[in-house]
């Protein structure tokens, strides 16, 4: 992560590196192409300037001669005093074609020079062996019929300096035809040309050179190439073609901005280079690359310092900030492992930072303490419950041992079979059922289902359960025992709780049974040999709701071998996992299925044939089944 | 005492100078022009010690054009000179005594060049145009080039530089292939932009600088010559061997004589010597004149009416027999 960070910051930080490097640089290039090229057009000019001006001398003087007449005395004065009032001239001739002065003279080239003192010094140069007419300043003139300048030359005669000359052909009109006289020239000495290019100065190691026509190298900071080397020849002895296209370029009067390799320091250079248009020579200016690009150089060193010391400290402060934030992480990390294993007693981290960290450690915290708080509540609960469920264990006990659960309950009592079962669905039920004789001729039985389940249902239910035992007495009116227990219930039931119940009176010696109901499901009645059939029940609200409610009795008579069924609404509303209900039709399917086994057996089987109907499923309320079969 | 010091004088000198066994032969030589590589291998002989070693003690004389070789042979001023063939044959018909003890160039390096810009690209192209030529000597086989070939050519006297040649001026002009042609190079002037003529594609090859001596000087002592001449081939042969060493050498006697040091010019000029030294059959041999070459040269001379007659070959040229591997 961190790296990711420095890694981007740092191509970031290149890419604007780059792009503010290369366009300084281009920038200045621009720039110095600018600078090169007046610096070089203003060298250019100076010398031009003077070229010119020097031009003007023997170009009048060439006219004069094709126009006036004269003779020695006059050419020498003229001469002499052309030699003498121009100052940028070092020398001047008049030479004339092989006796084209005079006949009588095969050659005549009256010369004046000046000498180092400054005096003005006469020479023929027709006098000597010295053939002038083969010479270049005067060879060249002629063939080309126009004014030239010589390529530069040392002068022999002076003090080893180097010399231009510009020569000027002149004619005259011989029988129509005109006629070469001969060639005037003018001297310069290149010291002050030389001292103009070498006063260029560029930066550390900048400087300006100057080459003819041929290439020669006229000025050049390394002397020794002065006169010596052309740049062909250095182009050569370095191997270097281009160099040998930029002299190609240079003689032939173009004129560019190209980078070039110094022949002094072998540094990169931009160059510009320009031709001095009288002459045919060029100039160049060269600029040290790395010079011109030394400040954006340095400045890019210092950015990148700059950068890589801001690259280091981003790093650091990332580095710091992911440990300030990882290292309460990791803490609380190591604090959760141990939190997984229970101990919720662990000391956290402190962190005293208001950011999301911060708050992160104070809901962690805060989750602990809750988390330690829940499982104290939880552990104290579960206590409680475990209390309760073994407080309802023994009220399991104690509401099953209200109910009669010996069968057969009375062994001498063959006037009739009786047998229960009663399932609560919680620990302890509002189902009751009982039985008990009355008299020596009567059995009493109820089978009720009190509203809710579990406790207060069990409670209520035994409460009812009282009543009944007390109220039932020989010669008692089923309905009237609804009633009274009705209106006790009623009595300080804050609770609103209810139940249902049927109740019956059978004299086993007639068979005749009384029999009253108080919002309970109607038993079935089957009748020996017979189809099971509800039985029809008086009408009556449950109990424990309207204190002065009435109840009906009826009555049926049983023969021997009828059978009563009677049940809680848990049986035909049990429910499976479809959430289907038993239903009234299985169960009177199975009461009638086992219509000849024993009340025993039918109970058993009905309860049975419940279970495998629920498969599993948890009971949704209680179940409770009564069978009375009397046998006369 | 003074005896005693003739006494060791005698005895000792002989050990002093001639240490080596013989004594040392004293000989001077001249080449016909400034120092350049076109005398690469007699400066190099001199300065590795190979005349030396082969008994002489040579003084070497500076050259130029202020006096001919001729000119020093023939007054006793130098023992061995170089010069051209052509001029050679011509004093010798001219009755002076000399002999060729080791023809050097075998192959004219004398050329002409034009500009492709000018419109010539073949020999027929000169015909009208105007031609810069050399003087005397130099003129010959332009001359015979221009009648065999019938052309119509201005000639115009060439002078030192190749400037009128660069401006336009002329057409043609002459050129040694070791030097002017380079400067036309080294002025800017590609090698596909000239039209070079070379003399020898046209019949009229003429070699060049040999080694002189007088009749007399040869017959005095002819191991000396053949001496100077195994020395001196030598000193080509190293020279060629080593290109290098053999330019400081040049470039030294150069700076010594104030002539402008150009070392690049120098190279080139080397390399063609070995171009011209070396003759085209391979064999290797250096400093022979052969017959052949001989008659071409001294037919075109007496064609041109410079000589009357054509000397003997034989008694013209006294081979050493040697050959450059040896």
């Amino acid at each position: 992560m961190i790296l990711l960070c420095t890694v981007s910051s740092a191509f970031i930080f290149l890419i604007v590196f780059s792009y503010d490097y290369f366009v300084s640089r281009r920038i200045i290039e621009s720039d110095i192409e600018n600078q090169a090229r007046t610096l070089a057009l203003a060298t250019v000019n100076r010398i031009e300037t003077i070229l010119l001006s020097v031009e003007k001398v023997p170009e009048n003087l060439s006219s004069f001669l094709e126009k006036g007449s004269y003779d020695e005395r006059e050419l020498l004065e003229l001469l002499r005093t052309v030699v003498e009032r121009n100052p940028e001239i070092y020398g001047a001739a008049v030479a004339f074609e092989p006796h084209r002065f005079a006949k009588e003279i095969p050659y005549f080239a009256p010369y004046f020079y000046k000498e180092k003192n400054g005096n003005v010094q006469f020479l023929d140069l027709g006098n000597k062996s010295y053939k002038y007419i083969y010479w270049d300043w005067y060879q060249i003139p002629k063939e080309l019929n126009r004014p030239q300048w010589t390529e530069p030359y040392f002068d022999e005669g002076g003090g080893n300096i180097v010399m231009a000359t510009y020569s000027v052909p002149f004619y005259k009109k011989v029988g129509g035809k005109r006629e070469l006289m001969g060639i005037v020239t003018a001297d310069i000495s290149l010291t002050w040309l030389q001292e103009a290019v070498s006063s260029i100065k560029v930066l550390e190691t900048g400087y300006g050179f100057l080459i003819s026509r041929n290439g020669t190298l006229v000025t050049h900071p390394l002397k020794n190439l002065i006169m010596n080397e052309t740049i062909f020849g250095i182009a050569e002895a370095r191997e270097d073609k281009d160099l040998r296209e930029i002299g190609r370029k240079m003689i032939s009067g173009g004129s560019g901005f190209i980078l070039f390799r110094s022949i002094v320091s072998g540094k990169n250079c931009w160059t510009y280079y320009s031709p001095i248009p009288s002459n045919g020579w060029s100039l160049a200016v060269l600029f040290p690359q790395d010079e011109l690009t030394a400040n954006i150089y340095r400045l890019s060193q210092i950015v990148i310092i700059l950068g890589v010391i801001g690259l280091l400290m981003l790093a650091l402060a990332v580095t710091l900030i992911a440990r300030s934030i990882t290292r309460p992480l990791k803490a609380m990390a190591r604090a959760t492992e141990e939190i997984a294993t229970g101990n919720l007693d662990i000391e956290l981290p402190v962190h005293r930072t208001k950011d999301e960290v911060g708050r992160l450690a104070d809901s962690f915290s805060h989750m602990k303490t809750s988390l330690k708080q829940y499982i104290k509540e939880l552990t104290e609960t579960t206590a409680a419950k475990e209390r309760i469920v073994s407080e309802l264990k023994v009220a399991h006990d104690i509401q099953m041992s209200l109910l009669p659960k010996h069968f057969p309950p009375f062994p001498e009592r063959k006037e009739f079979d009786i047998f229960a079962i009663l399932e609560p669905a919680r620990e302890v039920g509002g189902d009751l059922y009982d039985f008990f004789l009355v008299g020596d001729d009567h059995l009493f039985f109820v089978v009720g289902d009190v509203s809710g389940k579990g406790v207060p249902a069990a409670i209520f239910m035994a409460v009812g359960k009282t009543l009944l035992n007390r109220l039932v007495e020989k010669g008692t009116d089923p309905s009237h025992v609804l009633a009274k227990v009705n209106k006790e219930l009623c009595r300080g039931n804050e609770s609103a709780m209810f139940v249902t119940l049927f109740c019956g009176m059978l004299n086993f010696k007639t068979g005749n049974l009384l029999f009253s109901n108080a919002g309970h499901n109607p038993p079935l009645l089957v009748r020996s040999g017979q189809k099971p059939e509800w039985i029809k029940v008086p009408e009556g609200f449950i109990l424990g709701c309207i204190e002065d409610a009435t109840y009906k009795t009826e009555m049926i008579v049983l023969n021997p071998g009828d059978r009563i069924f009677l049940y809680t609404d848990g049986v035909t509303e049990a429910m499976n996992r479809e959430k289907a209900f038993y239903s009234k039709e299985r169960l009177t399917s199975a009461v009638e299925k086992e219509k000849n086994a024993s009340v025993e057996a039918l109970t058993h089987e009905v309860f049975r044939s419940v279970k495998v109907f629920t498969d599993g499923e948890p009971l949704s309320d209680d179940i409770t089944l009564l069978a009375i079969q009397f046998n006369g | 005492m003074i005896q005693i010091f003739f006494f060791l004088l005698f005895f000792l000198t002989p050990a002093f100078v001639f240490g080596q066994g013989s004594p040392l032969k004293k000989a001077t030589f001249r080449p016909q022009w400034k120092p350049q590589a076109q005398f690469a291998g007699f400066y190099v002989a001199k300065e590795k010690g190979f005349y030396k070693s082969h008994g002489i003690e040579l003084t070497l004389l500076q050259g130029g054009p202020a006096f001919s070789s001729s000119e020093f042979l023939a007054d006793g001023k130098a023992d061995f000179v170089t010069m051209w063939l052509s001029n050679a044959i011509q004093m010798r018909a001219s009755g002076h005594g000399i002999i060729n003890i080791g023809q050097i160039i075998q192959r004219s390096a004398l050329m002409l060049v034009a500009k492709k810009s000018r419109g010539i690209n073949k020999l027929e192209d000169i015909n009208g145009k105007k031609a810069g030529l050399w003087g005397q000597d130099f003129q010959i086989q332009p001359m015979a080039l221009f009648k065999k070939y019938n052309l119509q050519v201005t000639v115009i006297p060439q002078s030192f530089s190749v400037n009128l040649f660069l401006r336009d001026g002329v057409d043609v002009v002459s050129a040694m292939w070791y030097n002017e042609y380079h400067t036309l190079l080294n002025a800017g002037l590609n090698p596909d932009e000239l039209t070079p003529f070379f003399f020898q594609d046209y019949g009229l090859n003429f070699p060049e600088d040999g080694i002189y001596v007088l009749e007399k000087t040869f017959n005095k002592d002819p191991a000396l010559s053949c001496a100077f001449v195994k020395a001196t081939i030598e000193g080509w042969s190293y020279a060629f061997a080593h290109p290098d060493e053999a330019l400081d050498v040049i470039l030294e006697y150069m700076s010594q004589a104030n002539v402008p040091v150009n070392r690049v010019h120098q190279k080139w000029m080397l390399n063609r010597m070995k171009d011209l030294i070396f003759p085209l059959d391979n064999s290797g041999r250096i400093g022979m004149l052969e017959s052949s070459d001989y008659q071409r040269v001294a037919g075109e001379l007496k064609e041109s009416g410079l000589i009357k007659e054509i000397p003997d070959y034989s008694s013209f040229f006294i081979g050493c027999e040697i050959r450059a591997e040896q």
